[in-house]
């Protein structure tokens, strides 16, 4: 088991056709079963054709009838990435993950409302991962974005992160220490997105095949202090939390759009010490989160 | 993204709330001139800067005669204006605003920003006009009022007048008030603001409100979609280095420590500047290479941490994921050759074709030091430097 995506789910890639998104959707195919779960692509422009064996569809919605696909992929450039988001969410798929970097806030702001005001008449809850995120993967299953598949290994350790590389950093670990995945989870550094740590850490919660996870946290917005409080009360696993950003200054973007402090309880530090507050073995040394993980199970 | 006051103002005035009559000028002249041209008997004259709390470090004064005008336009105008915000070296004062005096009865606050808990805008006001509002925020909470408002539903007459009444404006004032909050939330949004915040916004004698200062911040992402915006950017407010650093499509910003630091990703940059803090030394900056660095980049980078004299060593921290870690290592040893770097250098990667970039590093008979993980080249680097 895992959470979100396994070895039978079925992808549409949108911006299939872009130089990235073909980039990395050849990457996804080579990885474990991804020949199979890659199924479709999305480009008015090119519907009918093919492109690595994969066909191309019209729309999303013709995408999803044709294929079955249930979860979508976008590498849309910035300025389209929104309405690619809203094309997934009203073709009723159950998850979109969004790898592009740099969409306007307003767009996401405008994208999120909609989304909540369709579910809230009714309408399907579609999912939504990112914007602005390395995708997750399940090792040895599927991946789903931009993430390098070797350095994973299939197994028991849940991994939640806003950004890439330090993702990688604690698979690295892990991988290297002889500790698996169920799986990684990048949720993305924009201020305004989907899927948060509170509901990456509720599935990992519910998952029979998680042992414990690796919660990492950067500066910036209530995300984590949230997460923190519902563990408190709900998490039934061992959890090993870091936060990257004790030197940030105050009132600077690092690097990521949603990475600022704005205000007292915003900090790394306030964090950390919510986090240890609600039961977490949180580090200040990165490099010790997979060894620690190592002591708690 | 900052603009000035005047701009900002500018802004303001379009989406039709009303501002002070006023004149943009650069020398003292202009100023003398813009006075005469506002008439009165009282005037303001400003300096123009990016940076928060002016009127403490002398760079508001007020007017009372075109001499008054000419002499304050002096002292300002080339000024190093310090405040809480510019650290202590200040920033030189080359812009004036010259407005004509008002008639300030009450001052409120009020501000829009996107609120990241509840995905929509946030409409905040304050009866506690002209104050610090993170002490109003920490001292008197209660005082700040809130509303949130859908993006695309856009703030309603009857939220922006419960706003207007809960912070004290005057019943006859009300339709006034109602006016420039729909007008500050219009602004906001169209123009991919991030904070756009009036304080003080005023109630005149005569019953009219007024902002009196504009502060706006822009997301960056939405640039390519606001030329009138990115017509106001000015270069002489940005850090020269940080500047230099986006020209070569770098995330970089400068910090006090003496240990530069080299890193793909903002999350593993954050942390490895943590690591190196841990380890008991601080760093020098943040520096994030993205995701496609190519040789050319990666000499840019160590030119920028090595024009900064603080600099006593470098760390480079790569997790090579789609970028692979020969490429990194290859940049990694022309930069240094490049720059004839004198001070130690330390190189931790990982990831893809690690043992090649490794290679690499240790073939070019350079002094780099290899590292496994963040806390052994952390220890390295800060071992080297002491």
């Amino acid at each position: 088991m895992s959470i979100l995506i396994n070895k039978d789910t079925k992808i549409i890639t949108q911006g299939m056709t872009g130089k990235t998104g073909q980039f990395h959707t050849e990457k996804c195919q080579e990885y474990a079963n991804g020949k199979n779960c890659f199924v479709a692509g999305v480009n008015p422009k090119k519907a009918g054709e093919s492109l690595l064996g994969i066909p191309i569809f019209g729309s999303v919605k013709d995408a999803a009838a044709e294929t079955g696909a249930t979860v979508s992929v976008i590498y849309v450039p910035p300025p389209g990435a929104a309405a690619a988001i809203w094309e997934a969410v009203e073709a009723d798929l159950d998850l979109v993950v969004c790898i592009t970097e740099g969409i306007p806030v307003r767009d996401m702001l405008v994208v999120r409302n909609r989304m909540k005001k369709r579910e809230a008449a009714g309408g399907k809850k579609t999912l939504l991962l990112g914007p602005n995120c390395p995708g997750l993967i399940t090792p040895d299953e599927v991946k789903i974005g931009i993430m390098p598949g070797h350095i994973h290994r299939h197994g028991r350790i849940g991994v939640v992160s806003r950004s890439g590389t330090l993702t990688y950093e604690a698979v690295g670990q892990l991988t290297e220490i002889g500790l698996g995945q169920s799986t990684a989870v990048g949720t993305g550094g924009d201020p305004i997105n989907g899927l948060k740590h509170i509901d990456i850490m509720r599935l990992f919660n519910d998952d029979p095949d998680t042992d414990a996870v690796i919660m990492i946290g950067e500066i910036g917005g209530p995300d984590e202090a949230d997460a923190a409080m519902w563990c408190k009360a709900n998490m039934k696993k061992p959890i090993v939390g870091f936060i990257a950003g004790v030197t940030a200054p105050a009132g600077k973007r690092m690097g990521h759009a949603g990475a600022l402090i704005s205000g007292g309880a915003d900090t790394a530090d306030a964090k950390l010490a919510i986090m240890e507050e609600c039961g977490f073995t949180v580090t200040r040394d990165p490099s010790e989160m997979g060894k620690l993980i190592k002591k708690l199970i | 993204m900052k603009i000035h006051e005047y701009q900002g103002k500018q802004l303001l005035k379009k989406f039709g709330v009303a501002v002070p009559r006023g004149v943009f000028c650069q020398s003292v002249d202009e100023a003398v001139k813009a006075a005469e041209s506002l008439g009165g008997n009282l005037w303001v004259v400003k300096a123009q800067i990016h940076a928060g709390g002016r009127g403490k470090g002398g760079g508001v004064k007020v007017a009372k005669s075109l001499d008054e005008v000419r002499e304050f336009a002096g002292q300002i105008l080339g000024m190093q204006l310090v405040t809480h915000q510019t650290g202590p070296v200040g920033q030189k004062v080359r812009r004036l605003l010259i407005e004509e005096g008002a008639d300030i009865r009450k001052e409120y606050y009020v501000a829009a920003l996107t609120d990241r808990t509840t995905q929509t805008v946030a409409m905040m006001a304050s009866s506690e006009g002209g104050m610090d509002i993170e002490k109003v925020a920490h001292d008197t909470p209660e005082k700040i009022l809130k509303v949130f408002v859908d993006p695309e539903e856009g703030l309603s007459a009857k939220q922006a007048a419960e706003l207007a009444t809960g912070i004290g404006v005057p019943a006859a004032s009300v339709d006034s008030a109602v006016a420039a909050l729909q007008g500050l939330f219009k602004c906001y949004m169209e123009t991919d603001a991030s904070l756009a915040e009036i304080n003080p916004l005023i109630l005149e004698g005569d019953g009219n409100i007024k902002a009196i200062d504009a502060k706006f911040n822009f997301d960056s992402n939405a640039l390519y979609r606001q030329p009138e915006i990115m017509a106001f950017r000015d270069l002489d407010e940005e850090d020269p280095d940080e500047l230099e650093a986006s020209k070569h499509d770098l995330s970089y910003i400068s910090l006090d420590g003496n240990i530069g630091c080299l890193v793909n990703g903002a999350g593993l940059a954050m942390a490895t500047m943590d690591t190196i803090k841990y380890f008991g030394a601080e760093p020098a900056n943040f520096l994030d290479v993205g995701g496609g660095a190519t040789t050319d980049k990666v000499t840019s980078a160590f030119q920028i941490m090595l024009k900064n004299p603080k600099v006593k060593g470098i760390l480079v921290n790569i997790f090579g994921g789609i970028m692979r870690c020969d490429t990194i290592a290859t940049g990694v040893v022309a930069a240094a050759r490049e720059t004839h770097l004198s001070v130690p250098l330390v190189v931790r990667m990982k990831g893809t074709n690690e043992d090649i970039g490794k290679k690499i590093l240790s073939d070019s008979g350079l002094p780099i030091i290899t590292a496994d993980s963040m806390a052994d080249a952390a220890t390295k680097i800060v071992a080297a430097v002491k």
